[in-house]
């Protein structure tokens, strides 16, 4: 441990030099993303499936739509369910085993977002008394440098925009045959900021993100902030976090571009 | 192999349902070298399997008492994603199928890795299927090994296999998903280039006779796959790799 803290120490003073001098390791300037593409309809047994990549760090969305049982208190309305997977493959830092506390945060972070934006029209879900469609988003991160959050947000969305809806007969969904898109009201996008000393970089790659004291993403989606997450032990001051979300609402209608 | 059900009929004319030879493969690509972090890794498409594996190690052994003094552990985990299936979601994380496939692939490829370069050390296998079409564990066996040979690995040598089965009572290779779910048997086989099995597993019922002619077809198409894994980390070398399904 003693070790590790002491090359996150010589990370973190080499990338300040960088950084002092006005620019990031890799070229970028403080407030740029790196290379997005984003690649809809990969998975053909999936309802609807999207490979976001960012940078190097490259994360798949899968859909699938299930008849179940409404929750208690929402009786009316179909659910939604995101679940993340950090396949061992992605990471030599990424364990087998149950979701850990950066899995957990990754999927609700992305589900926040989503859900808040009210995207989806939960009570279209509504089958019959008793039944409604649950709609499950999957994200499975196989390659892994960095700002996991702006890669899934945009895997997710991408791969709703393109879920294919089941035919349903008495009740029960019929696989293989579809009868149309789900209508998206909207699309949430997120950005996602690292802080190292005072610098504010957005879209960190590992090493920036390991370096950092903190870390902020900001999803909006239309005129709205629909969801953010603070994380590390570093703070940010209030016009910090102001400025922030307007360099968010700027970056929007790029991160649009890539939801096809 | 499943239910059988004499209204499904699986061959026709001396034809597959999707208009295959008996001993006839579906198209499999291979491509090496597709993830950056991995020390190895590849993507396999098979037929409508997508699979995607990587390689991590040698690397410490936890929990402590698997490590093995004079050798390295060979470790792999075979996962299937909660969408590979049209069907139902699947459910996250491992269950008796995917440990006794990891197991069985474990086995195969601890026959092929210089195990004793790696004292007390472990090589890591990840293979994930993230779209499913019959036939799975051999295609992950396919993407482990091409990505064991891309990460440099030590190994004694290559292997490859293919699943034989009986479909209308006819022996068939490389099953697809309604000759698994409908035919009477299925037997997933890996030869070394050598020709020795080194992954083994039968279910269903077969004459003494059938599992003769099975072995040799099997081993002959194995010997065919040999050769595309060779391709495959050739052309790595020989341009830029572009993901068949953009990954």
């Amino acid at each position: 441990m003693v070790k590790e803290s002491i090359l996150r120490r010589i990370r973190k003073d080499f990338l300040m030099e960088v950084l002092d001098s006005g620019e990031r390791t890799d070229g970028r300037a403080f407030h740029d993303y790196r290379e997005i593409s984003v690649t809809p309809n990969v998975i053909g047994t999936a309802e609807g499936s999207a490979l976001a990549q960012v940078g190097k760090t490259r994360v798949l969305a899968g859909v699938k739509i299930v008849m179940m049982e409404p929750f208690d208190d929402r009786p009316k309305e179909g659910v939604l369910i995101m679940g993340a997977e950090l396949l061992p493959l992605a990471s030599p830092t990424f364990e087998p085993g149950p979701p850990d506390e950066r899995s957990i945060e990754f999927s609700r972070v992305v589900d926040r977002g989503i859900r808040s934006a009210e995207i989806i029209d939960m009570e279209s879900l509504f089958v019959e008394e008793g039944k409604v469609l649950g709609i499950f988003v999957d994200l499975y991160v196989l390659d892994f440098d960095g700002n996991l959050f702006d890669a899934g947000t945009l895997a997710a969305v991408s791969a709703l925009k393109n879920t294919r809806m089941p035919k349903i007969e008495n009740g029960e969904i019929i696989r293989g045959v579809y009868t149309g898109n789900l209508p998206l009201r909207g699309y949430p996008v997120s950005s996602t900021f690292a802080k190292i000393g005072n610098f504010t970089l957005l879209d960190p790659e590992l090493q920036e993100e390991g370096a950092a004291d903190a870390r902020l993403t900001v999803t909006t989606c239309g005129d709205n902030i629909v969801a953010m997450q603070k994380a590390g032990p570093g703070a940010f001051r209030k016009e910090e976090v102001l400025n922030l979300i307007n360099v968010s609402f700027e970056k929007r209608e790029m991160l649009m571009r890539h939801i096809r | 192999m499943g239910s059988h059900n004499p209204d499904i009929k699986l061959i026709k004319d001396g034809k597959r349902m999707d208009g295959r030879a008996f001993d006839q493969l579906r198209d499999i690509k291979i491509k090496v070298g597709v993830f950056d972090n991995a020390i190895g890794s590849a993507e396999v498409i098979w037929g409508d399997n997508k699979v995607v594996a990587g390689i991590y190690g040698p690397r410490d052994v936890y929990p402590k008492f698997m490590q093995k003094p004079g050798e390295a552990l060979i470790r792999t985990i075979y996962s299937m994603s909660t969408f590979a299936s049209i069907e139902e979601h699947g459910r996250a994380g491992p269950n008796k199928r995917s440990n006794e496939i990891s197991m069985v692939l474990s086995d195969a490829f601890e026959n092929l890795i210089m195990v004793e370069k790696f004292p007390g050390k472990m090589i890591e296998v990840h293979v994930t299927v993230l779209q499913a079409a019959a036939g799975t564990r051999l295609a992950a066996f396919l993407a482990g090994m091409a990505a064991l040979i891309d990460g440099g690995f030590p190994l004694t040598d290559i292997a490859a296999g293919v699943s034989c089965g009986k479909a209308d009572g006819e022996l068939v290779l490389d099953l697809d998903k309604a000759e698994d779910n409908f035919g009477q048997s299925d037997l997933p086989i890996v030869f070394n280039s050598s020709g020795d099995i080194i992954l083994l597993q039968m279910d269903g019922k077969m004459t003494r006779e059938e599992i003769t002619r099975g072995l040799e077809m099997t081993s002959a198409k194995s010997m065919e796959i040999m050769g595309m894994i060779r391709k495959a980390v050739e052309s790595k070398y020989e341009g830029e790799i572009r993901s068949e399904f953009e990954l």
